[in-house]
């Protein structure tokens, strides 16, 4: 483990909420759309998870632990909370993708739209 | 209560609405001793445009864009640089978003609070 | 009566919340089952509501801490950061809980004649409840962490609810875009979150408004959570999805849905303030606050003159009266620090800008309820086939005067004596603030008298010869608002007396949010 920077994990973050953001502005189809939101998702759920770690901790169960320091167990909790709202804003997103497409029968953000101005 | 003050002043509704009413009981008197020789139900009710022909009521009717024809057609500059933005595509809308929030960060992280 | 008051914080964010499942297995029985239970759980609610309200305005701010033995042991013996998760309730939070319950309460009641023959109902009714459950809870919170949850809920709801009318092709593309933009804003708040909590240590908001120190981490979540709430409260330039949404949600649940978008405003004053309110000098994040406001009035005023969907029009002014709300309270933050001016012309400032929200979701809602119920009747929103529809429809065309007379600051209603604080008291920090909110007051009288002219007044088109009248319930519900309006306008003194000046003293002080839960340290 020697081997890999302590700041893996943010730089990791980093890039996944860069490539995300490329693909939320450029990509016009709205199914890569919310590919590039749940990748967002993804980027800020491992964000807040490598904050709680502790070099060298063990894992934040009091049962037969062995001695030494304890990742923090906050984040953990937090991102499973934000792990299942994202499901739910997903399964929504995809719904509204498949009632556009039997609307307009495109999927593209600039042939699909009716409202502007 | 029901004054509310501000700085040196106060606004007070009430006197507001007893003058709107004493202005509108003075209209109304007025108006109802009405105009003599005018008879409601003959021809003196109907729409006249200087002896040309009527036409019907949906094409007579001003349209609600055709309103305020003087306003748009000054503007006409301001307005194409104000509508080019509203495009309508959800991509544009969050290219803003990430322009505004990184503007942001730059100003708080240069001139302090 | 002390249990309904001491456990009111959560009774309020509960119970609609169970209510929420209950109904479509309710709705198996029959309609008017369902409505009634509905109207029954809320009148519940807003009993609790009104209780709160009067207990926060003699008590003060009142503190629920989740799972603790008593309901105010916010720090737990031998602790010295509160560990559990707590509702805070000051004045600013039961200002806007109020609001929200009103407006809900007139859109429940509209929405029991307007959705007859619509499938799903049972649906509408349940996700209206989740989206009171979600603005409630923002209000009530007083932890970071638990402000991203209830956002999100109120943001999943408010865009189900948009996109409600799934046989319209607009309604689902309005839905999708206050999704997209809604789990965005979200995300980035909770990295702001995560930015926090890896400094402090804490979550719960006192606590990190006592601990902070304002370092550049602490700069950079400053700047990622204002610009993602001045997304989700519709500033411009992160103003252009706001009229897709707000044209195409049902009626009833576009007024909820705006004071999702206020909710979000009162979530950037309480971090603003609250957290970061130590902190404020040179009036950086003050000016911010004031050009959104000002670039938002103008734009949105001036885009607002040009359309001719009606519903489209209103959204644009619901964009600019925004405006109004950022400048006063701007204004006030920009002389926090300053105890002479924030005396002279701050506080006046603040209460302009914190009355003119009540006094905005009031007459927006009613425009809002208008528009739909001519959209009931004829079938079309666009104005330029409109005509002559005051022969038949007069209440609606009642609301509509009393609603566009509100919106454009003529005295004697509501929104003259909110615009006057605001006007008076910007003009003394910088008069060309004062200039530009004169003028989109003058161009918002000229965009409704356009549409009163051309919709409601004039011969009647042959095609809507026959419209009738609203069902009676419709015109119950947008009474509600009418009677509201007149009421504010006559009395508003009493208004900003009792519940928008202990707002604005809420603001100001944070020290007093602060202690209110680090305080009560043994």
């Amino acid at each position: 483990m020697q081997s890999v920077p302590a700041n893996f994990p943010f730089l990791a973050s980093a890039l996944l909420i860069g490539i995300a953001f490329y693909i939320i502005l450029f990509k016009r189809n709205l199914i890569k759309l919310i590919m590039g939101i749940a990748m967002l998702a993804s980027g800020v759920n491992l964000f807040i998870v490598a904050l709680g770690y502790r070099a060298g901790g063990n894992a934040p169960i009091y049962t037969n632990v062995p001695p030494g320091p304890m990742v923090l167990s906050v984040p953990q909790a937090l991102t499973l909370t934000s792990i299942v709202i994202n499901v739910a804003v997903l399964a929504l997103m995809l719904t509204m993708v498949i009632h556009i497409y039997r609307h307009t029968g495109d999927v593209d953000s600039e042939k699909s739209r009716k409202l502007k101005g | 209560m029901p004054i509310l003050s501000y700085g040196y002043a106060v606004w007070a509704p009430i006197v507001w609405i007893v003058a709107l009413v004493v202005i509108g009981i003075m209209v109304f008197i007025w108006r109802s001793r009405g105009q003599k020789g005018y008879k409601k139900e003959t021809a003196q009710a109907d729409v006249f445009l200087s002896g040309a022909k009527v036409p019907p009521a949906e094409e007579r009717h001003v349209k609600a864009d055709n309103i305020y024809w003087g306003f748009f057609e000054s503007l006409k500059g301001l307005y194409s640089w104000m509508m080019k933005p509203h495009t309508g595509i959800v991509n544009d809308y969050l290219l803003w978003f990430v322009v505004v929030a990184a503007i942001a960060i730059l100003i708080f992280l240069l001139a302090g609070l | 009566m002390d249990f309904l008051t001491t456990n009111a914080p959560i009774l309020i964010v509960a119970i609609p919340l169970v209510a929420a499942f209950i109904i479509p297995l309710l709705g198996q029985k029959g309609d008017g089952v369902r409505n009634g239970f509905t109207l029954t759980i809320f009148g519940l609610t807003s009993f609790l509501v009104a209780v709160l309200a009067v207990n926060v305005h003699d008590v003060g701010i009142r503190i629920y801490a989740f799972g603790a033995a008593a309901a105010d042991l916010a720090v737990p013996q031998g602790f010295i950061v509160p560990v559990r998760i707590i509702f805070e309730v000051d004045a600013m939070s039961m200002f806007m809980g109020i609001i929200v319950t009103t407006v809900t309460l007139a859109a429940l009641i509209y929405s029991l004649h307007f959705l007859k023959g619509q499938t799903g109902q049972a649906r509408f009714y349940s996700l209206m409840m989740l989206l009171y459950v979600g603005m409630m809870g923002l209000a009530f919170t007083g932890d970071m962490f638990n402000l991203f949850v209830f956002l999100e809920i109120a943001s999943i709801s408010g865009a189900a609810l948009a996109a409600y009318r799934t046989n319209l092709a607009d309604a689902v593309e309005g839905g999708f875009k206050y999704i997209v933009i809604s789990a965005i804003s979200a995300l980035l708040v909770l990295f702001a979150i995560g930015i926090l909590y890896s400094e402090y240590n804490v979550l719960s908001i006192a606590a990190i408004a006592h601990f902070i120190q304002y370092t550049h981490l602490d700069m950079i979540a400053l700047g990622l959570l204002g610009a993602a709430f001045a997304m989700k409260l519709a500033g411009v330039p992160l103003h252009m999805w706001a009229p897709d949404t707000y044209t195409v949600a049902p009626a009833g649940s576009t007024p909820m849905i705006l004071a999702a978008s206020y909710m979000s405003m009162y979530a950037l004053y309480r971090v603003t303030f609250t957290i970061y309110g130590g902190f404020i000098d040179t009036g950086a994040i003050g000016w911010a606050v004031i050009i959104v406001g000002l670039l938002s009035m103008f734009v949105g005023v001036m885009m607002a003159v040009h359309q001719t969907d009606i519903k489209r029009m209103m959204a644009y002014h619901a964009i600019s009266q925004g405006g109004y709300m950022l400048l006063g309270l701007g204004v006030g933050l920009a002389v926090i620090a300053n105890p002479a001016a924030l005396e002279a012309y701050g506080r006046d400032a603040m209460n302009g800008g914190i009355f003119h929200i009540i006094n905005h979701v009031f007459y927006k809602a009613l425009l809002f309820m208008a528009a739909e119920a001519i959209f009931f009747r004829i079938g079309t929103r666009d104005t330029n086939k409109m005509g002559g529809l005051a022969r038949n429809m007069k209440w609606t065309t009642g609301f509509y005067i009393i609603g566009a007379l509100a919106i454009a600051g003529i005295p004697p209603f509501n929104g003259f004596a909110s615009k006057l604080l605001i006007y008076e008291s910007v003009l003394k920090f910088n008069p060309i603030l004062a200039i530009v909110a004169m003028f989109v007051s003058l161009v918002t009288l000229a965009s409704f008298a356009k549409v009163f002219y051309s919709a409601f007044t004039g011969p009647p088109m042959p095609a809507h010869k026959e419209v009738k009248e609203v069902p009676k319930s419709m015109i119950v519900g947008m009474s509600i608002l009418a009677v509201l309006i007149i009421f504010f306008g006559l009395f508003p003194g009493l208004i900003v007396d009792t519940i928008v000046a202990p707002a604005t003293n809420a603001l100001i002080s944070h020290a007093s949010y602060i202690n209110a839960v680090m305080g009560a340290v043994p």
